[in-house]
C-alpha cells in the first residue's frame, strides 16, 4: 500500500514539471514575437521621434534631409487604399458568396477553390510581374495609381475570399433553411439572412488585407512606383509613391540623417496600420451586437 | 432589419466610392490633358510672334525620368531645384537601373533615362528599331576611392593588378606580403560594398574584369558607407573601397591609396577625376533625353537646367563636376 502511494506520488509530481516546464516553453515561444515587436518599436521610436514633426507630413521629398517629407508617399497610399478597398471588397466578396451560396459543390468549384489558395500564398513580386504585364504594359495604364492598386487588388484577392468564404460558411444552415422556408429568393436569403450575419468576419479580413497591401513594396516596385515624387497625383492615372518606397529610398541614401527619416515613416506606417486593425476590431463589434 | 440595412450599406457606399473616383479621376485625366494641350501651344506661339518673354511661359505637364540609382542623386537634386522655379513641372524620377531605365526609354515610356555608363551597342540598336533618337549628356564624374587606415604606413600606392589580386573572386591573397614582397606579412582585412550597390558593379567592372569579388571570412559586406568608413579606419591593416565624396568627408580617419592603372600612380582627386587621369576608377555620368520629348518645353528647358546647374549641384551629392566648357559643350547639343 505504502510502496504504491509513493510511485503516485512520484508520478504526481513528474506530470507537474513536465506541465510546469511545458508552460514556461509556451510562455516563451509566445513572448518572443512579442519581445521581437517591442524591441523593433522601441528602437525605431528612438531613431525616428525626432523627426515626427509636421514637416513630415507636409513637405515632399528632398535631396536635403532637413525640411524633407513624405507628404506624397502618403497620400500615395491613402489613395491607393481608397481605390483598392472598394474594388477588392465588390470582386472578393462576390467571388465568395458565388462559391459559397451559388456554385455547385463540383470537380469545377474545387479546382477554383484550390487555385485561390494556392494564389494567396504566391510570392508577392509575382504579382507585381503579372501587374506590369497586364496593367502597365497590356492596358497600357502606365506606372499609374490605378496600375498599382489594381496590381495590390490582385494580391489581396485570393485573402479576402478565404477569409470571407470562412465567414459566410460559418453561417448556421438553420438560417438560410428559415429564410427559404419563408419563400424568399437566394439573393434575399444571401443579403438579408447570410450576409448580416457573416459580416463582421467578412470585413475583418478585408481591413486584414488591406494593411497588409500598404506595407508591400515589392510588387510596386515592379511596376515601377517612382521613388522620387515631389507632386501629389490629380487623377488615377498619374504617377505616385508609397510609404514603403519612400522609405527604401531613405534608407539606401549615405548621410545619416536619411536614416532618422525611414524611421519615422516607418512609424507612420506602424500607426497606420494600428489604426486600420483598431477599426477592423471595432466593427466587428459593433457588427456582431446587431447579430 | 438592422442587419439587412448594414449590408447594403456598405455595399451602396462601396459601389458609390467607385463611382466618385471614377468620375474624379474622369475630370483630372481631362484637366491634364488640357493643361499639357496649352503647355505645348504657348511656346509655339511665342516662338512665331518671336516674343522674347520665354521665362514668363508658365511650364507644365511631366518629365518621366527612370535609371542608374548612381545618377538618382543628381537628377534628384535637378528636379528639386527645377519645381521651385517650374512648380507646375512633375518631374517624377526612378530607380530600375541602367539596363532598366534603357529598357523603358527605348520603348518610349520615359523621357529621360539616367545612365551610369554609356549606352550599349544592343540597346542601341533597340532604340532604332523603335524610332527613339536621343540625345546623349554627360552630367557628373564619379570617382571610385581606395582607402586604408591612417595608420597604415607601408602603402604608397597599389597598381590595378594588385587590386585584383586582392579582391578578386577566389583570390589566395591573405596577408599584405601576398600581395607585394616589401609589404609586412600581416592578413588583410578587406571592406566593400554589397553586390546591389552600383559602387560594387563599377569596382567589379573597372578593376575585377567582371570576374566578382572574393566572398570568404577575409572581407565584409556593407550597404552602408559609414560602416564601411568605420570599418577601415579602426583597423591598421584593413582596405576598402566607396565613392570618392564619402573619402573627401573622411580625410582625416583615412588614408586614401593612388591607383597606378598603367599609366603611373594617380591619387583622385577632384582634377584628376575631373581631367580622366584617374583611370580607370573614375566615370563619367550621363543622361539620354529622348529627342522626340525634348520638342517639348519643359522637357527642354529641364534639360538646359539640368547642365546649366548641375554642375554646382554635383558636389553636394558626392560627385564630382565637369569642367565648365564641357557643361558649355553639352548645354551647346541641346539648343
Amino acid at each position: 500500500m505504502n510502496i504504491f502511494q509513493d510511485a503516485n506520488r512520484k508520478q504526481i509530481a513528474d506530470r507537474r514539471r513536465t506541465d510546469w516546464l511545458l508552460h514556461i516553453l509556451f510562455v516563451v515561444a509566445t513572448s518572443i514575437g512579442v519581445i521581437a515587436l517591442c524591441a523593433l518599436i522601441i528602437d525605431i521610436l528612438i531613431d525616428g521621434i525626432s523627426r515626427l514633426q509636421p514637416d513630415l507630413f507636409t513637405n515632399f521629398p528632398s535631396r536635403k534631409a532637413d525640411g524633407s517629407g513624405m507628404k506624397s508617399a502618403l497620400v500615395g497610399t491613402i489613395y491607393m487604399l481608397l481605390i483598392m478597398a472598394p474594388v477588392s471588397f465588390i470582386f472578393g466578396v462576390g467571388a465568395a458568396i458565388y462559391l459559397e451560396e451559388y456554385a455547385k459543390k463540383g470537380r469545377f468549384t474545387r479546382l477554383i477553390q484550390l487555385n485561390i489558395s494556392t494564389l494567396a500564398g504566391v510570392p508577392s513580386i509575382v504579382y507585381g510581374i503579372l501587374g506590369l504585364a497586364l496593367f502597365v504594359r497590356l492596358l497600357a495604364l502606365d506606372r499609374s495609381l490605378i496600375a498599382g492598386a489594381l496590381t495590390m487588388t490582385l494580391l489581396v484577392l485570393p485573402i479576402i475570399i478565404v477569409s470571407a468564404q470562412e465567414a459566410i460558411r460559418a453561417v448556421p444552415k438553420s438560417r438560410r433553411d428559415a429564410s427559404f422556408a419563408l419563400g424568399a429568393t437566394k439573393w434575399q436569403t444571401v443579403s438579408r439572412s447570410v450576409m448580416p450575419s457573416a459580416l463582421p468576419g467578412v470585413l475583418t479580413g478585408v481591413i486584414l488585407a488591406m494593411s497588409r497591401a500598404i506595407g508591400e513594396t515589392a510588387p510596386l516596385v515592379m511596376i515601377g512606383a517612382l521613388t522620387y515624387v515631389a507632386f501629389l497625383p490629380n487623377g488615377i492615372t498619374d504617377s505616385f509613391t508609397v510609404i514603403p518606397i519612400q522609405v527604401y529610398n531613405w534608407l539606401s541614401k549615405p548621410q545619416l540623417e536619411f536614416k532618422e527619416l525611414a524611421a519615422s515613416g516607418i512609424i507612420v506606417l506602424l500607426v497606420l496600420l494600428l489604426l486600420m486593425n483598431f477599426s477592423a476590431i471595432l466593427l466587428r463589434n459593433k457588427y456582431q451586437k446587431n447579430v | 432589419m438592422l442587419k439587412k440595412k448594414s449590408f447594403k450599406g456598405i455595399l451602396m457606399l462601396s459601389m458609390i466610392a467607385v463611382l466618385v473616383f471614377a468620375a474624379a479621376c474622369g475630370n483630372n485625366a481631362n484637366g491634364g490633358n488640357t493643361n499639357t494641350g496649352t503647355a505645348t501651344n504657348a511656346p509655339t506661339n511665342n516662338a512665331a510672334t518671336n516674343d522674347p518673354a520665354e521665362e514668363e511661359v508658365k511650364l507644365s505637364g511631366e518629365i518621366k525620368v527612370d535609371g542608374s540609382s548612381t545618377v538618382f542623386p543628381l537628377t534628384e537634386a535637378a528636379a528639386e531645384e527645377f519645381n521651385k522655379e517650374h512648380p507646375d513641372v512633375r518631374v517624377p524620377v526612378g530607380v530600375s537601373g541602367t539596363g532598366g531605365g534603357f529598357k523603358q526609354f527605348c520603348a518610349g515610356e520615359i523621357a529621360i533615362a539616367d545612365a551610369s555608363r554609356p549606352i550599349k551597342d544592343e540597346e542601341a540598336t533597340a532604340c532604332k528599331d523603335a524610332g527613339v533618337e536621343y540625345t546623349e549628356l554627360t552630367v557628373a564624374f564619379d570617382g571610385l576611392s581606395v582607402v586604408v587606415s591612417k595608420d597604415n604606413d607601408f602603402i604608397d600606392h597599389l597598381t590595378v593588378e594588385e587590386l585584383n589580386k586582392i579582391f578578386v573572386t577566389g583570390s589566395t591573397v591573405a596577408t599584405w606580403k601576398d600581395v607585394r614582397d616589401t609589404f609586412p606579412a600581416e592578413p588583410i582585412v578587406m571592406f566593400s560594398p554589397g553586390a546591389d550597390s552600383g559602387t560594387y558593379d563599377y569596382f567589379n567592372e573597372a578593376i575585377l574584369d567582371k570576374a566578382g569579388i572574393r566572398n570568404d571570412k577575409a572581407i565584409s559586406f556593407s550597404e552602408d558607407d559609414n560602416a564601411l568608413v568605420q570599418g577601415v579606419s579602426g583597423s591598421k591593416f584593413g582596405i576598402g573601397y566607396f565613392g570618392f565624396a564619402y573619402y573627401e568627408e573622411n580625410q582625416d580617419k583615412l588614408k586614401v591609396v593612388p591607383v597606378d592603372g598603367g599609366t603611373g600612380a594617380i591619387t583622385p582627386s577632384n582634377e584628376t577625376i575631373k581631367d580622366g587621369t584617374y583611370a580607370p576608377l573614375s566615370r563619367p555620368l550621363l543622361i539620354y533625353v529622348n529627342n522626340k520629348e525634348l520638342e517639348r518645353p519643359e522637357v527642354k528647358e529641364f534639360a538646359k537646367y539640368y547642365i546649366n546647374n548641375i554642375g554646382a549641384l554635383a558636389g553636394e551629392v558626392g560627385y564630382v563636376a565637369l569642367p565648365d566648357e564641357q557643361y558649355a559643350a553639352e548645354a551647346a547639343k541641346i539648343q
